[in-house]
């Protein structure tokens, strides 16, 4: 059975799942590769195509509501899968991850290879970008040699027709021989005719007759065809075979070696635990068929010498040829161009990007006030002493009563009010410019000074998004191929100064390094002081990739290519949406799940007594001496080591631990109860008075928020993401030991010039 | 190191177009692939469009996709100017 002879499924088997006697070959579960339930559903559609080609808003447009947001199988990738009906047959689509290219797909593009190979969607649909057909086209000409069941969507024909270019859409149609529908999802445009067009296919009414570009010509037809039918008789039942055979053809080295072991892929199960599954293309011989068919078909490619640049040259020709056949354009002058010398130039770049982080943290700081405090208000002031009351009526006991709603409920709640809004701030426009393409840029920009460390130029994206958030960052290294470059990326994201510790470095600042200056000038002392810092974790950055990527992560850098997108204008309400979900809602809930037990810890370790002093005192006088050493205190270490949940509670924990150790009258909220003062006076009155604090306190914990351990939420995703307690560790290691060494450095200093 | 003698990607300033006569064996496997995959095969016109502030990477025009490449690896694509 080749791809094209597919025969019609009744919904059934799928459900049913696969027979003992298919369960040995395990060829033909692709809908379970989905992990998705098929049981309300009669076809299943696949959502194809490269990213930025709007293949979400066509996602949206045509499911609507219906939709949901799940994991791939054994992925963190979020995937989206949604449903609609036309003429009474029920769909389920799901949106797969952008792809360029299914020759030799990157990290990211895997899901979807599989998906579009293996996968055996009942149609495919294929979003092209018009106005850059001729990148896009190869990509189809790909696809239609792995699926015949394919309606290519031709999206984004307004923005084509604003750049001057006007497509056939009807010649493409004759020419791919699958259906081509013009649409501009954005303004809901050919949505239903694109309906209309899965709909025929699926059910059979339209029959397709795929392009396929290496019968264009026919040495390679015929050698493809051999190929194939040997591939078929040895694997009855083989997904894609002619596919198959023209990347054995090639030498495709991970399929190569996949079929030599008689395994073409290795997949998580659906819930990323147990077993891989792998889909086996022979279980009895161990691989002895596949070792035969590699060394046959190496036979067959030598009678071509360099196979894979005929192929893959024939391909972009092909693709140029259609393009250009089916277009008509005028020239127009294009802005991006003049956007893009400006915005990358020897005078203004690194100006313009400096500005554009400002303007981003002056929003996410400024913004997040209001908001903060209102939920501070509602979340602490309001419900913290209704739910101690409530305690205290439904009889809890006092302890019981101070360790939920003093401890757990507390600390969650801080987190949430000084977490939430500046990431529902910072995550939208950092996607927005994502999404606007000017990332890209940066990372242009930057790759220069990462070269030159052994890193890779997109590590200036995951270091960006860590100023907002190191767990977010760590995730966005993702987009980093190379795995040594990307631990690099992993291990030093830490040393961006993310959006938890910019308001202790603010606090701070203020009171100890303003205080220094003329009061006119003292905002802009303060603020130097705490860009500084900031500069400083930049330089860090460079200085340990240097050090890992000349060391234990020595290698090769990998081929850098970066596309520069073209300028698009982004949709503001879905970039709202998808980053609240992905990003915002993630990170929040990851930290809360640290939150509730960090807040139990820091009661208790204030409340439960120990010889007449409570176990925070205990630990503090420990930690004393360790703290004054390093020009900083016991309370701050201790608070460093309660709040590793999230750095928006060390200041807290600090006060209250201030209070608890100097035994100051009358402030605070009770013992074992974070709590924030209104004034910075107050503030200030409590850390110099009854903490003793001096300026080298104020500077060393200045340079500690920012080399210390990240927060758990990051270490534990870091963990998700490397699968290595090793790197786990160095990640969490290196930063805290720079940082213990630097403020040794600065005390000492200190101390010997005071 | 590359034959000076020979005009390579990494030769052409913003604004030159250059079509690529051969993609230097001196690349291994793994990078000659990804550079064909972008399109970057012999015969190929290309246009430099953008130099990044620091001189590297340079943005090149192929096809209609814009992609930046550095240096270490320009050096190694051939090309002939065109007008």
């Amino acid at each position: 059975m080749s791809a094209d002879t597919q025969p019609a499924r009744l919904p059934d088997d799928r459900a049913q799942g696969v027979d003992a006697a298919c369960e040995a070959c395990r060829l033909c579960q692709g809908p379970q590769l989905w992990g998705i339930d098929l049981d309300e559903h009669d076809y299943l559609v696949a959502l194809a195509g490269s990213p930025n080609v709007g293949k979400s808003t066509v996602f949206n447009a045509l499911t609507g509501m219906r939709q949901h947001t799940g994991n791939w199988p054994g992925k963190t990738v979020a995937r989206a899968e949604g449903s609609y009906i036309h003429d009474e047959s029920r769909y389920r689509l799901v949106d797969l991850p952008g792809i360029y290219t299914l020759i030799t797909p990157q990290a990211e593009e895997i899901i979807a290879h599989d998906s579009l190979v293996y996968g055996r969607a009942d149609v495919t649909v294929l979003v092209l970008d018009a106005s850059q057909l001729e990148r896009n086209m190869s990509l189809a000409l790909q696809v239609l040699e792995v699926t015949s069941s394919v309606v290519i969507c031709l999206n984004l024909i307004d923005e084509a027709n604003r750049h001057g270019v006007q497509i056939d859409a009807a010649e493409l149609e004759q020419f791919l021989g699958v259906p081509v529908i013009p649409t501009a999802a954005r303004y809901g445009r050919g949505l239903d005719e694109l309906r209309a067009a899965v709909h025929a296919v699926a059910t059979g009414a339209r029959e397709t007759k795929p392009y396929r570009y290496t019968e264009s010509r026919p040495e390679l037809d015929a050698l493809l065809d051999r190929v194939t039918a040997r591939i078929e008789s040895d694997y009855p039942g083989v997904p894609a075979a002619r596919w198959l055979g023209l990347r054995l053809l090639d030498g495709n080295p991970p399929l190569v070696e996949a079929v030599r072991q008689g395994d073409l892929r290795e997949l998580q199960s659906p819930d990323g635990e147990g077993a891989p599954k792998v889909i086996r293309l022979d279980g009895a011989d161990n691989g002895q068929r596949g070792s035969q068919l590699v060394a046959w078909i190496a036979d067959q490619a030598a009678a071509v010498p360099d196979f894979y640049i005929d192929v893959v040259g024939l391909l972009h020709e092909r693709a140029s040829e259609l393009t250009a056949a089916v277009s008509r354009r005028e020239r127009k002058l294009d802005p991006g161009a003049t956007i893009d010398r400006l915005l990358t130039s020897r005078w203004f770049g690194f100006p313009l990007m400096l500005l554009m982080l400002a303007v981003v943290f002056w929003l996410t700081i400024a913004g997040a006030n209001v908001p903060s405090a209102m939920l501070a208000t509602l979340l602490i002031d309001s419900f913290h002493p209704a739910l101690k009351g409530f305690g205290a009526t439904i009889g809890l006991p006092a302890w019981l009563n101070g360790l939920l709603f003093d401890g757990v409920y507390l600390s969650t709640a801080w987190v949430i009010s000084v977490m939430l809004p500046p990431m529902a701030i910072f995550f939208p426009l950092f996607t927005l410019l994502e999404d606007l393409g000017y990332l890209a840029r940066v990372a242009f920009n930057l790759d220069a000074l990462f070269q030159r460390v052994g890193a890779h130029g997109k590590q200036a994206m995951s270091m960006s998004m860590g100023f907002g958030c190191n767990a977010a960052g760590v995730i966005a290294t993702r987009i980093i191929d190379s795995p040594r470059e990307r631990l690099i990326a992993i291990i030093t994201n830490n040393f961006a100064l993310c959006n938890g510790r910019w308001p202790t470095q603010i606090l701070i600042a203020s009171i100890f390094i303003g205080a220094l200056a003329p009061p006119a000038l003292a905002g802009i002392v303060a603020a130097s002081a705490v860009v500084g810092v900031a500069l400083l974790g930049i330089f860090l950055t460079f200085v340990t990739s240097y050090v890992l990527s000349t060391t234990v992560l020595k290698g090769e850098a990998s081929t850098f290519s970066l596309e520069l997108p073209p300028y698009r204008k982004p949709r503001l309400l879905a970039t709202l949406y998808t980053s609240l979900i992905d990003r915002t809602i993630f990170v929040l809930w990851r930290a809360i799940v640290f939150a509730a037990p960090a807040g139990a810890a820091i009661w208790l370790s204030a409340n439960v007594m120990i010889g007449g002093a409570s176990i925070a005192a205990h630990l503090i006088s420990m930690l004393d001496p360790i703290g004054v050493l390093i020009g900083l205190n016991g309370v701050i270490l201790l608070a460093y080591v309660l709040a590793i949940p999230a750095n928006e509670v060390v200041i807290p924990t600090v006060l209250m631990l201030t209070v608890l150790a100097g035994g100051a009258v009358g402030a605070g909220a009770g013992t074992g109860v974070i709590f924030e003062l209104d004034s910075e006076t107050a503030i200030a009155d409590l850390l110099i008075g009854t903490g003793g604090w001096t300026l080298l306190t104020a500077i060393n914990l200045m340079l500690f928020s920012l080399l210390h351990n990240p927060c758990s939420t990051t270490i534990y995703t870091i963990y998700k993401e490397t699968g290595s307690a090793k790197w786990t560790a160095v990640a969490t290691l290196l930063p805290t030991f720079l940082g213990l060494a630097t403020t040794l450095l600065v005390a000492q200093v200190w101390y010997l010039l005071t | 190191m590359p034959d000076n003698t020979n005009t390579t990607l990494a030769d052409l300033d913003p604004g030159d177009r250059a079509a690529v006569i051969r993609i230097g064996a001196e690349l291994e496997e793994g990078e000659r692939r990804r550079l064909l995959e972008l399109g970057l095969f012999p015969g190929t016109v290309v246009e430099a469009v953008l130099d990044s502030p620091l001189g590297d990477p340079t943005a090149y025009r192929v096809r209609d996709i814009t992609v930046a490449l550095r240096r270490e690896q320009a050096q190694w694509i051939e090309v002939r100017h065109v007008s």
